[in-house]
């Protein structure tokens, strides 16, 4: 009983940070002055990559601890949260065209860190294309060693990249934003509201997993009842 | 020591087995002659004088011939049914990966020859100078690349649509690798210092090391059923 | 060869469960054999027999429950289990490009068989292959391929065989062959364990039968002797199936 009231609370204390959130974004927080109100999906585009990256580490940690103990648990952890990383990295490489287009007139830049995200996503979706195609009882064993071999690509593409930019050196920077007090309470706020919902829907995505292996045992068993 | 001849063994076996079909070796040759061609009447034929160009080109065709060769390494033990065979052996999961990873270096390098001489002739390039810095990438780019590689054919070979999957999973984890190894050729073909390419072998080698580490601590999960 | 540790069981198989997902095949699988011993292991399909010799022999690990081979084991103690061990199963585990002498020799070093060639030799003459050496294993016929497989399976002398429906695919000289082998096997002290879905040739060498059922043993009792009459009302009453007919399957 405690515990429901508690997931309630949660719930409504991310919804009210998210509504909050909102409201400092496009009432609260000035325009930039160079930029334009564009400058404003930098409140999404810079908690939604940090949340990817933390996404896919809670990824690699899970794994880690699913080959060494086993327990299915926490390969439905590394799963949830390989797919809600995958959401937030769409979203950063999807708000980063929208803010480059109007200020930098292109689509795309290679900056490193956009780069680097660009990589990362394709390996999650990877991931969840393995996921897919394997048979379960090697499901959780395979998912859990690309979760790791995925993450510990990402340093070393990092240093690649930027190894890279040395000999296509790029015209547009990123960057470059003065930031006043408003704008950083902003972020932080913003940051928090994400941050919240991240939390949400990990454990929301997790129930629901739960719940369908669950049903897949009931169904299993049910089968073999009335199949002998 | 026995556990070198039992890695041996492996590694006779399938050099013995290709050896017999060939089918293997002249699919990924042919394969990346035909990818060289294309890239020529893509960019045109004055194209290939550009410095900067050749070195892509040339990592591109070896990795998406070297993908031909790659489900070879667990795919035929799979599908002929002797994987359990070679499990049966008093031999570790990972002497078992590291004996399939040395067939796939060979192999793919092999390939990489064929190409590598093509490529000299079709363009007329002059790498006599710089054989030797140039083998040396090659060879770092290719452990790297039939590390992932057998990892990930291991991994392949028991899902359906076994080739598919298979690339997805490798192009992204090469790319760092390819990036590293693209560098070094150009900065050596242009005639630079090796301290100049130090960086990028850096790249290669910690590459090559990290992931040869991750297979020794992850293959038996791999594997085990 | 290292010390063998001591064991009162050679073989030793205590609670061993398996579920593959959702699936359970293994519910729960006692048994013991001491030295020697020949085991004929019986069961409708399905039930689980092929699983179990596969946890026994490694290549697969158990959900839950306590393997143990001549002292080893199979999770810890892999490798040197692998070396005291053999499998025939229906599949050959052999390279078809490769030749029958190629096929042995490959497994000869890969259990650091010392003296390879003329065991290889030897082992061909006793299989009835030694005037085919050199030919490619995809010329031989299902028999041909079932015996050396066999070759492959006693290559290292092990102490223990299992055989997984090695009948499969004989003719009757094969099967003879076979038989033959086996009893040599079983007269050196070795011990057996062998699933047929045969109950002729399964109980023609047993000391011991088992039956196993839905994943769990429902029969496991000393045999001297036994004809296969006596045999097969006993088999009926535990399956609820008839015995599968006792033809040779060819």
């Amino acid at each position: 009983m405690t515990k429901r009231i508690f997931e309630i609370t949660f719930e409504i204390v991310t919804f009210l940070f998210m509504l909050a959130a909102l409201y400092a974004i496009f009432i609260y927080a000035p325009i930039e002055k160079t930029m334009g109100i564009v400058q404003k999906i930098f409140y999404l585009h810079v908690p939604a990559a940090f949340l990817a990256f933390f996404a896919f580490f809670i990824t690699f940690l899970a794994s880690i601890v699913y080959l060494y103990k086993k327990d299915q648990k926490w390969d439905v952890i590394a799963y949830c949260s390989a797919e809600i990383g995958v959401l937030f990295c769409t979203i950063v490489l999807i708000t980063g065209p929208i803010w480059a287009k109007p200020i930098w007139n292109v689509w795309w830049t290679w900056d490193p860190r956009l780069t680097t995200t660009l990589i990362l996503w394709f390996i999650y979706l990877a991931y969840l294309m393995l996921r897919g195609v394997v048979r379960e009882n090697q499901r959780a064993n395979l998912s859990a060693v690309f979760g790791i071999i995925g993450f510990a690509n990402v340093p070393i593409t990092f240093f690649a990249i930027r190894l890279w930019r040395t000999i296509h050196p790029v015209v547009i920077t990123a960057g470059g934003i003065n930031i006043s007090k408003p704008m950083k309470y902003t972020l932080l706020l913003t940051f928090c509201a994400f941050f919240l919902f991240f939390l949400s829907l990990l454990k929301n995505r997790i129930k629901l997993e739960k719940v369908k292996i669950k049903t897949e045992n009931v169904k299993a068993v049910y089968e073999e009842k009335f199949s002998s | 020591m026995i556990f070198i001849r039992k890695l041996w063994a492996i590694v006779w076996k399938d050099l013995l087995s290709e050896l017999r079909t060939k089918e293997m070796i002249l699919s990924m040759c042919l394969f990346s002659f035909l990818v060289l061609i294309i890239f020529s009447f893509a960019l045109g034929p004055g194209v290939m004088n550009l410095k900067t160009i050749v070195p892509g080109i040339l990592w591109v065709v070896f990795i998406f011939s070297g993908l031909m060769g790659l489900g070879r390494a667990f795919g035929a033990e799979r599908d002929r049914g002797t994987l359990p065979g070679l499990l049966l052996c008093p031999l570790s999961p990972w002497g078992i990966y590291l004996a399939k990873m040395v067939g796939t270096f060979i192999f793919t390098a092999i390939m990489e020859i064929f190409t590598l001489s093509i490529f000299i002739i079709l363009f007329n390039l002059n790498l006599l100078p710089f054989l030797l810095p140039i083998a040396l990438i090659i060879f770092l780019g290719t452990l790297g690349f039939s590390t992932i590689g057998t990892l990930f054919s291991a991994m392949s070979a028991a899902t359906k649509a076994r080739d598919t999957i298979l690339s997805i999973l490798v192009f992204p984890i090469t790319i760092p690798m390819l990036i590293a190894a693209v560098k070094a050729t150009e900065t050596i073909m242009a005639g630079k210092t090796m301290a100049e390419v130090y960086p990028s072998l850096k790249i290669l080698i910690a590459f090559d090391l990290i992931y040869l580490l991750l297979s020794y601590l992850t293959f038996t999960f791999i594997i085990e059923e | 060869m290292r010390k063998l540790p001591s064991y009162e069981y050679i073989i030793e198989a205590k609670g061993v469960k398996k579920e593959f997902g959702f699936k359970s095949v293994l519910k729960g699988v006692d048994i013991q054999l001491k030295e020697g011993d020949f085991l004929a292991l019986f069961g409708p399909n399905g039930a689980g027999k092929t699983t179990f010799i596969q946890i026994l022999c490694s290549l697969m690990l158990p959900s839950s429950g306590k393997v143990c081979i001549v002292g080893f084991d199979p999770r810890s103690d892999r490798e040197s289990l692998c070396e005291v061990i053999g499998f025939v199963s229906h599949h050959t585990f052999l390279y078809h490009n490769l030749s029958a002498f190629e096929n042995l020799k490959f497994y000869g070093m890969m259990y650091n068989v010392q003296g390879l060639d003329e065991k290889i030799e030897k082992l061909l003459e006793l299989v009835g292959l030694a005037d085919f050496p050199n030919d490619q294993v995809q010329t031989f016929s299902r028999g041909m391929q079932q015996r050396l497989s066999l070759a492959r399976a006693i290559i290292h002398d092990p102490m223990v065989l299992f055989l997984d429906e090695p009948y499969t695919g004989l003719d009757q000289l094969g099967a003879e062959d076979l038989k033959q082998i086996l009893i040599e096997f079983r007269d050196k002290g070795k011990t057996i364990i062998m699933i047929s879905h045969n109950l002729d040739r399964g109980l023609e060498l047993c000391n011991r039968v088992a039956i196993l059922k839905s994943g769990r043993v429902v029969y496991h009792e000393e045999i001297s002797e036994t004809k296969i009459d006596d045999f097969k009302p006993t088999y009926f009453k535990y399956t609820g199936k008839r015995p599968p007919s006792s033809q040779v399957a060819l």
